[in-house]
């Protein structure tokens, strides 16, 4: 670990602290459907679009209603990818000439991409047409965070409207979201990125010959467009196979500097647009210590064992850290924050190999995943999350002092507590229990790349990964088969709507309930106790959920790695 | 609920052709205007023809060049499509080997790798960039330590004085971002070609 390292760790953490009120700001005024300073542009855009959908932008939706028009999007927004991928060959826009994508992998892509999630079973430059990566994951990369961001408003008026019955217009909340912030942000952020060297063409591949004389196809293509909301959407599903590792996807150290900043801009952003809507930022303030404490604690750990390096390195006098698996123009620093940052958010980006990385290096972004991905998380996803820890750690903060616990205002019973329980339980089901599948399997075990506790370590970074919507991967492994492009599937599919439902019944449930004032035996939670009660409550659940499965990976790997024991 | 269906079309049908076609394809052109070379691929041309990206590592086996990082990338096999062949710097296929921390094929390539530069440069310590590939496969950089390891070969290869090598490496290396961000560096596309050119004077 280095002083210019750390300093920029600091710089990082700075610039997206010094984002938050004023994008909180912005935001906030965008869901309260108020003037801004783009609505001479956009309105006109948004209003044609409710007049072509037939949506009466007033008309406010129960929260069932609400989760049904979601879900409904979803549906349109798989066939829209399934269809794309199984006929791209036929369709313009494809130089490279890409084949039709198998059934499973289309399935397990369009699920991937509709969850944010992301997965890569599919090679990119090398599967893709320009058409499917525009038409198909460009704009699923919006709207599915669009959509996200939209889950969390109407859980946040869930908890700022006393007696009501809707939470909101899912329809609106995804289009202002859409045109008002991701859109207007994106097309200077692509510019910013085309500038540091990032592809925007629709030209075929090149076709170069070496300064030695070699043969090199260039793969090219829309790049800038996609990468830029793939970032600020937390979606993080690669253009080129090596995603943000890539030259073309990630060209700079600056780019990577600004990249890493938009993974967690809005959803910082959206502690602070809480905290307005609730009537005091400081509730806001506390949720961002909490993140911001395991964060920083996250990137301590991996920082640390990815500049010690491996024994195996040391052992042939090789200092510098372990540089396999990472760019130069990233090094150990910057390929480490980003592996935090990527796996605290659920983007899943990733500008180095976290299948590379060391045991415990690589043991940080799995246990940020198994967490819940609620350090900032996914647009959206990640807040209502958060959300859902602060409920169980609010009621036990209640049955500690014997009172009925509440926040905000809102009371939080019986069914709150059980609809967090529901959604927090589910997540390890599946990624324990897939794994549990994956490492008996035979056909499942030949996907492994690495022996040893590594291969082990390999599914259940998959199925985590899967499951938190994140879309890293321990890249060895080989998903593109059929038993892991279903299993996959299934995971995600779980991890985001059985996440999202009882986080929206939680809405509808507290939308209905009376706001009672703060009181002298109101347990304050705008400070220290508070953030560090859900700090210990989001440590206790994961730890006790998953610390015997990483005892099995990165923890045995680890020791074995220090007896310099190589499988 | 069924009044859900029509914005559930119609508004996915929009909203898609905004973000999906309008977006991307609006960028392209813009792109091409204010930054035609970076939206190109930032191709390098010589005498006409397309010889590389300066962004994209190539591979140098020659003793007269640098070399870059190993590079793990793969292309399908010719003779059989359901496996692959090794296919350093493949540029259609990127990624990296993916092998972990306790990895026996690691630590015996890193382990031959290591051996070959020693004999090559005995007296300095062998750089870890030089034997570690990359995440992409495309890594253009090395570290300057890694260009500065290879200047006494270079040299000798071209018959130049290693002061005269050192000093292009010196003029290629390119430091950190505001002198804060990211990590030093050395193009090893551009100091081939600054060698070549230095020749060629």
């Amino acid at each position: 670990m280095t002083v210019i390292g750390w300093i920029q760790i600091i710089l990082f953490c700075a610039i997206v602290v010094a984002l938050v009120k004023p994008l909180g700001w912005y935001m906030t005024r965008v869901f309260n459907g108020e003037r801004t300073f783009l609505s001479p542009v956009m309105r006109p855009v948004e209003r044609g679009v409710y007049w072509v959908g037939g949506v009466d932008e007033r008309r406010e939706q129960h929260w069932l209603t609400y989760t049904v028009a979601m879900l409904l999007f979803h549906v349109g927004g798989f066939a829209l990818i399934y269809g794309l991928m199984r006929l791209q060959a036929v369709l313009p826009f494809n130089p490279a000439g890409q084949t039709a994508v198998a059934e499973d992998l289309s399935f397990n892509t369009a699920i991937s991409f509709i969850t944010n999630t992301n997965w890569q079973n599919y090679g990119g430059e090398s599967t893709l047409s320009y058409l499917v990566q525009m038409l198909g994951l460009t704009h699923q990369n919006f709207l599915s965070a669009a959509t996200g961001i939209a889950l969390a408003m109407a859980l946040i008026r869930g908890f700022t409207r006393s007696s009501m019955r809707t939470v909101g217009n899912f329809w609106v909340d995804v289009t202002r979201c859409t045109l008002y912030v991701l859109l207007p942000i994106c097309i200077v952020y692509a510019l910013f990125l085309v500038w540091q060297g990032m592809p925007q063409t629709l030209g075929a591949y090149v076709d170069a010959t070496t300064l030695e004389g070699g043969k090199q196809t260039i793969a090219l293509g829309p790049v800038a467009s996609q990468v830029a909301i793939k970032m600020l959407g937390t979606n993080g599903g690669g253009f080129f196979n090596a995603n943000a590792a890539h030259p073309f996807e990630n060209p700079t150290a600056l780019s990577n500097l600004v990249q890493m900043i938009s993974i967690f801009a809005l959803g910082a952003a959206l502690t602070n647009v809480f905290g307005r809507m609730v009537g005091n930022e400081r509730q806001g303030w506390a949720i961002l210590a909490v993140m911001g404490i395991l964060l920083v604690a996250g990137v301590t750990v991996t920082y640390w064992a990815e500049a010690n390096g491996t024994s195996a390195l040391q052992a042939l006098g090789l200092t510098g850290g372990n540089m396999e698996g990472k760019e130069v123009r990233f090094g150990i620093v910057a390929s480490s924050l980003f592996a935090v940052v990527t796996t605290a958010a659920s983007c899943g980006a990733v500008n180095a190999m976290h299948d590379s990385f060391t045991a415990l290096g690589g043991m940080i972004p799995l246990i940020n995943m198994q967490l819940g991905e609620v350090i900032i998380g996914g647009v959206g996803a990640g807040f209502y999350g958060m959300l859902l820890f602060v409920v169980l750690a609010i009621f036990v903060a209640g049955l500690m002092v014997g009172r009925t616990p509440e926040y905000v205002g809102k009371k939080i019973e019986a069914r709150e507590v059980k609809m967090a329980m529901l959604a927090i339980l589910v997540l390890p089901l599946m990624y324990l229990g897939w794994t549990a599948v994956g490492v008996v399997l035979p056909s499942a075990v030949a996907s492994m790349a690495n022996a040893g506790p590594h291969g082990f370590t390999e599914v259940l970074y998959a199925f985590t990964s899967a499951t938190g919507n994140n879309g890293s991967a321990f890249a060895g492994l080989t998903g593109n088969t059929l038993f892991y492009n279903l299993t996959l599937a299934s995971a995600m599919f779980v991890g985001r709507f059985f996440m999202i439902v009882p986080a929206m019944a939680i809405a509808g449930s507290l939308v209905e309930k009376k706001s009672i004032p703060a009181s002298a035996g109101t347990f304050p939670t705008t400070g220290g106790l508070f953030v560090g009660l859900v700090i210990g409550v989001i440590l206790i659940i994961g730890g006790l959920t998953f610390f015997p499965a990483l005892a099995l990976g990165p923890i045995v790997e680890h020791l074995a790695m220090n007896a310099n024991t190589l499988f | 609920m069924l009044r859900e269906i029509r914005p559930a079309i119609l508004v996915l049908v929009l909203l898609t052709a905004i973000t999906g076609l309008a977006y991307p394809l609006a960028m392209t052109a813009i792109a091409g205007v204010i930054f035609p070379k970076q939206a190109q691929g930032s191709l390098i041309e010589k005498d006409g023809k397309v010889i590389g990206s300066a962004l994209i590592g190539q591979e140098f086996k020659e003793d007269k060049y640098f070399h870059g990082r190993p590079s793990a990338t793969v292309a399908p096999d010719p003779n059989d499509a359901s496996k692959t062949v090794p296919a350093p710097y493949n540029a259609a296929n990127s990624g990296g080997s993916n092998l972990g921390p306790t990895s026996k094929a690691l630590n015996d390539r890193v382990k031959e790798d290591v051996e070959k530069l020693k004999a090559e440069n005995p007296t300095a310590s062998v750089p870890v960039d030089l034997v570690t590939t990359s995440a992409s496969g495309l890594d253009p950089d090395i570290s300057p330590d890694a260009a500065l390891f290879q200047v006494p070969r270079v040299a000798k290869a071209r018959s130049m004085s290693e002061d005269a090598v050192r000093e292009l490496v010196t003029q290629n290396t390119q430091g950190r971002f505001a002198g804060i961000v990211g990590e030093p560096r050395v193009n090893v596309l551009a100091l081939n070609l600054a060698l070549d050119a230095a020749k060629a004077k």
